[in-house]
């Protein structure tokens, strides 16, 4: 890679990471109370919020993944955006607006006021830090990967820039700040998409327009089930569509956004906001792959296709190099937005819950913490395979949270004893398999597919779990439920 | 609210919150005291609410689940090209976002309707 080109995208990269930096200082005016940091005071409008988680949830398997697969598989994977973008329609169908109106600040209030348990709060404490630590080390590696692809810089470099960065800007400006942050950075990642690519797609038309729509389109189902490829069959394509659907609900850092919604129809409405922003983004990695299959086809790390387009496609002249740095500095903004979320609900939950009582020095040192642990874990494992782990906390979210949030908020009958076992079996069984893909050898086969996609079985474990548990544990219903679901589904101006 | 001049006007304020405070509607007072009256008004909201989120994840589970289903059935869709872009690619890269996003809307609309229709039931 030339030296030019590199300077470039060096500059991209320092540009989007100072720009984050200030408008984290600048938040760090505004915010002065806990209610700031964690919340953002809850005032945030609807435009702004659905900006800032489109702009918090589209993380490097989004902006760089997406593309590498398709430049890999073809077809098969282009269910992976789907459900991505889907999972926001079931977290507005079945949670948005009652989980606003419940008033919680972070998931175990949520769970502590529907449910009146200590215990259970531990137990959702302890699943948001793994969940979210989980998610985090993959950012964290990406960054480390995309750095030395672009720049050359050793892996350890990228993790700790990011991990810094992040860090600091959320100890400091906390939930305020970010907001603004991940607004700036979703409109960022789209035009660092979308601006490269009408320039791809003109030099694709005037070199006579290459065979974009031939990438072997085998007829039958199998292009579309992908036999062999990630998803690993039928039953791989569907329990990836579930972890996805109902796992977008269950991660952390895009449920603490919901709280800072002044009420739960501006929940709703910011839902279906990002549900556009969302769907807006994806078309774009489809096309990024596709090019890649005319233009760079067998790459030797897929995942850098986005990264490599611009200056293979345009050439190594001044338009081709500002390109590159474009989508560099997208990619980074992609590191740095994912992982100042997840940071954000992680320290908070840590310094509400486990390491103090919330106050501002208790979060700031907890968000020091929580950046900590994932970046020692990324710079300790080098090998893993980003997209799997991304995949396998989707899943995670998806046994746990999910039917914790869609029974709290939809049926009388759950009980704390109910939930409890459910998270354990239904989140027990998923970080296992976690655990196993990760550092133990799945192999091939039929067993290699339940323990590298659990969801299709763990889902629906989970939610038979907390079901008949909760039945028999009948008497310990709380009292008030009538009132508690009377506040999460009225309108507001009734309670 | 018709100023009147010849009295002081806390006094105004206060008899005005009260006014207004007895012509909370029955059912609102039920509502809140958790009667049986109450407790049915709310069931209903939930229950048309669940029937409505529901209905849409069943509509795009099938618009989107059944998709593979499709192509085997008819393995000549699949060669089938709209504009040069061949339709599996149309159908899976690009349309399943303006449906989600619609599917979305409806949500939105019939949702804000539900809950408009019970205000009005309860501050009738």
């Amino acid at each position: 890679m030339g030296g030019a080109r590199v300077s470039w995208a060096l500059a991209g990269i320092v540009l989007v990471t100072l720009v984050t930096l200030v408008i984290g200082f600048y938040g760090l005016r505004v915010a002065r109370t806990t209610s700031d940091l964690l919340v953002a005071s809850r005032s945030v409008s609807p435009r702004w919020n659905a900006a800032a988680i489109g702009g918090e949830y589209l993380s490097a398997a989004s902006f760089l993944g997406i593309a590498g697969l398709v430049l890999s598989y073809g077809l098969d994977v282009l269910w992976y955006p789907i459900g991505f973008a889907a999972g926001y329609l079931a977290l507005l169908l079945f949670v948005a607006g009652p989980l606003r109106r419940s008033g919680a600040f972070t998931l175990p209030d949520f769970c502590e006021l529907r449910l009146g348990s200590r215990k259970l709060r531990r137990l959702v404490t302890a699943f948001v830090v793994f969940i979210g630590w989980l998610y985090l080390l993959p950012q964290l590696q990406g960054a480390g990967l995309t750095l030395r692809t672009v720049t050359g810089a050793p892996y350890w470099a990228g993790v700790v820039l990011v991990a810094a960065v992040v860090t600091g800007s959320v100890a400091l400006g906390g939930m305020r700040s970010i907001t603004f942050v991940q607004a700036f950075q979703y409109w960022l990642k789209l035009t660092a998409l979308a601006v490269p690519v009408v320039f791809l797609l003109l030099r694709w038309r005037s070199s006579g327009s290459g065979a974009l729509v031939t990438p072997e389109s085998p007829v039958g189902t199998e292009w579309l089930l992908g036999g062999g490829t990630p998803a690993q069959g039928l039953f791989g394509t569907y329990s990836l569509l579930i972890a996805t659907f109902l796992g977008t609900m269950g991660l952390p850092h895009v449920l603490v956004r919901f709280y800072t919604n002044p009420d739960g129809r501006a929940a709703r409405r910011t839902t279906l906001g990002v549900l556009g922003l969302v769907g807006v983004f994806y078309l774009f990695p489809t096309i990024y792959g596709l090019l890649g299959r005319i233009y760079t086809p067998g790459l030797a790390t897929p995942d850098a296709v986005v990264l490599v387009l611009p200056g293979v496609v345009l050439g190594d002249g001044p338009l081709g190099q500002a390109l590159g740095a474009l989508v560099a500095a997208g990619a980074f903004a992609a590191f740095l937005s994912t992982s100042s979320g997840l940071l954000t609900s992680v320290a908070g939950v840590l310094s509400t819950d486990v390491l103090g009582r919330g106050s501002v020095r208790d979060f700031r040192w907890s968000a020091v913490i929580a950046g900590l642990v994932p970046a020692v874990l990324a710079l300790s494992v080098d090998g893993v395979d980003v997209s799997r782990v991304v995949g396998l906390a989707f899943a995670v979210a998806a046994a746990t949270f999910c039917p914790l949030l869609l029974l709290g908020i939809w049926w009388r009958g759950l009980t704390d004893a109910g939930a409890a076992a459910g998270m354990i079996a239904g989140g027990g069984a998923a970080a296992g398999a976690v655990v196993f893909t990760v550092f133990g050898d799945p192999g091939h086969g039929w067993l290699a597919v339940l323990v590298t996609q659990p969801a299709a079985w763990t889902v629906p474990m989970a939610f038979a779990v907390m079901v008949l548990v909760s039945l028999a544990t009948r008497r310990r219903v709380p009292a008030a439920v009538g009132r508690m679901l009377l506040r999460l589904h009225a309108p507001e101006s009734l309670v | 609210m018709a100023p009147l001049s010849n009295r002081p006007k806390r006094t105004r304020v206060v008899l005005g919150e009260v006014a207004r405070a007895r012509k909370v509607s029955q059912a609102r007072r039920e509502l809140a005291e958790q009667t049986e009256i109450g407790d049915a008004l709310i069931r209903g909201l939930v229950r048309a609410q669940l029937a409505l989120a529901l209905r849409l994840a069943l509509i795009v589970g099938l618009g989107l689940g059944t998709l593979p289903l499709l192509f085997s059935a008819a393995p000549a869709l699949a060669r089938v090209k709209i504009w040069e872009i061949s339709l599996p690619w149309l159908l899976l890269g690009l349309l399943p976002y303006p449906f989600l996003v619609a599917a979305g809307w409806v949500y939105v609309r019939m949702s804000e309707r539900n809950e408009r229709d019970f205000t009005e039931l309860v501050e009738k």
